[in-house]
């Protein structure tokens, strides 16, 4: 990856990621999360993981994004008016953060991070040799997976449905 | 070819990380709390692709899968989770949610 990629990739994902915090309507938080993982998966490609960047484009960027979007619009979200949140919490936020920063910044400066490069084997980051991982060491962790995905449609199905009860006489129900 | 430092490829993470953490504590709207969880959780997998490049190992990569999967399936419940919650209290900023608190 030639260093102005990254440095434009980083610079776009970093500002996306603050107009996350920062935008007030959540329409605009959506759309710069997309911007930042669009980001992040040219640089996944760009890192020899091709077959997970275009993973992240079509599941994260595409599918998830797109539930996030159904979910506003059904709730129906504005632009949040008037303060969000008190002013300490913004305060031990912003302290907490930076004691994040200040950890984060101490690990990446410890010698142990230089690892040398060893160079890739063939096909690295294709889907062969992605799928052959999955279907043999990973095996388990996959069939578990399965089963969460699973568990999670009916999970979001049970609590997303409305009980029988309130179906006729709910008072501002979203039908 | 030239190689990124790891170093900046795994402070670019910190700092995705370290945004997301922000937004989970500052914000108080629910759905963009969950957003900013999804921006850490890409902030990892950044990290664990850029390892697994320097290692020149696949495995991290199908760690990115999975973390991709579980992604999936926390977004579905977790907006589930809010919809019923909006149905139920007409509102998803997380101060006016204090039916649990001490």
């Amino acid at each position: 990856m030639a260093i102005w990629l990254f440095v434009f990739l980083a610079v776009i994902s970093i500002v996306s990621a603050l107009g996350v915090v920062i935008q007030r309507n959540p329409v605009h938080c959506l759309l710069a999360l997309v911007l930042t993982l669009l980001a992040l998966a040219v640089m996944f490609i760009a890192l020899d993981a091709t077959v997970v960047g275009f993973l992240q484009i079509i599941v994260y960027a595409g599918a998830i994004m797109v539930l996030f979007l159904f979910v506003i619009w059904l709730l129906n979200l504005q632009a949040e008016t008037g303060p969000t949140g008190g002013l300490a919490l913004k305060f031990f936020g912003t302290i907490a953060t930076a004691a994040l920063v200040a950890e984060l910044w101490m690990f990446l400066l410890r010698p142990h991070l230089k690892i040398k490069y060893v160079g890739e084997a063939a096909g690295y980051g294709s889907l062969s040799v992605l799928a052959q991982k999955l279907f043999t060491d990973y095996l388990v962790a996959f069939e578990a997976t399965s089963i969460l995905l699973l568990a999670a449609i009916v999970g979001a199905v049970a609590l997303a449905r409305r009980p029988p009860t309130q179906r006729e006489s709910a008072p501002g129900s979203l039908s | 070819m030239t190689f990124i430092p790891l170093t900046w490829l795994l402070g670019l993470s910190a700092a995705l990380f370290a945004i997301g953490v922000a937004g989970v504590i500052v914000r108080r709207n629910i759905l963009v709390m969950f957003m900013s969880i999804e921006l850490m959780l890409n902030a990892v997998n950044l990290a664990f692709i850029a390892l697994a490049h320097r290692l020149g190992s696949m495995d991290g990569q199908v760690i990115v899968f999975f973390v991709m999967t579980v992604a999936a399936a926390e977004a579905a419940v977790g907006l589930g989770i809010i919809i019923s919650i909006f149905r139920n209290r007409e509102t998803v900023h997380a101060d006016d949610l204090t039916l649990l608190r001490w």
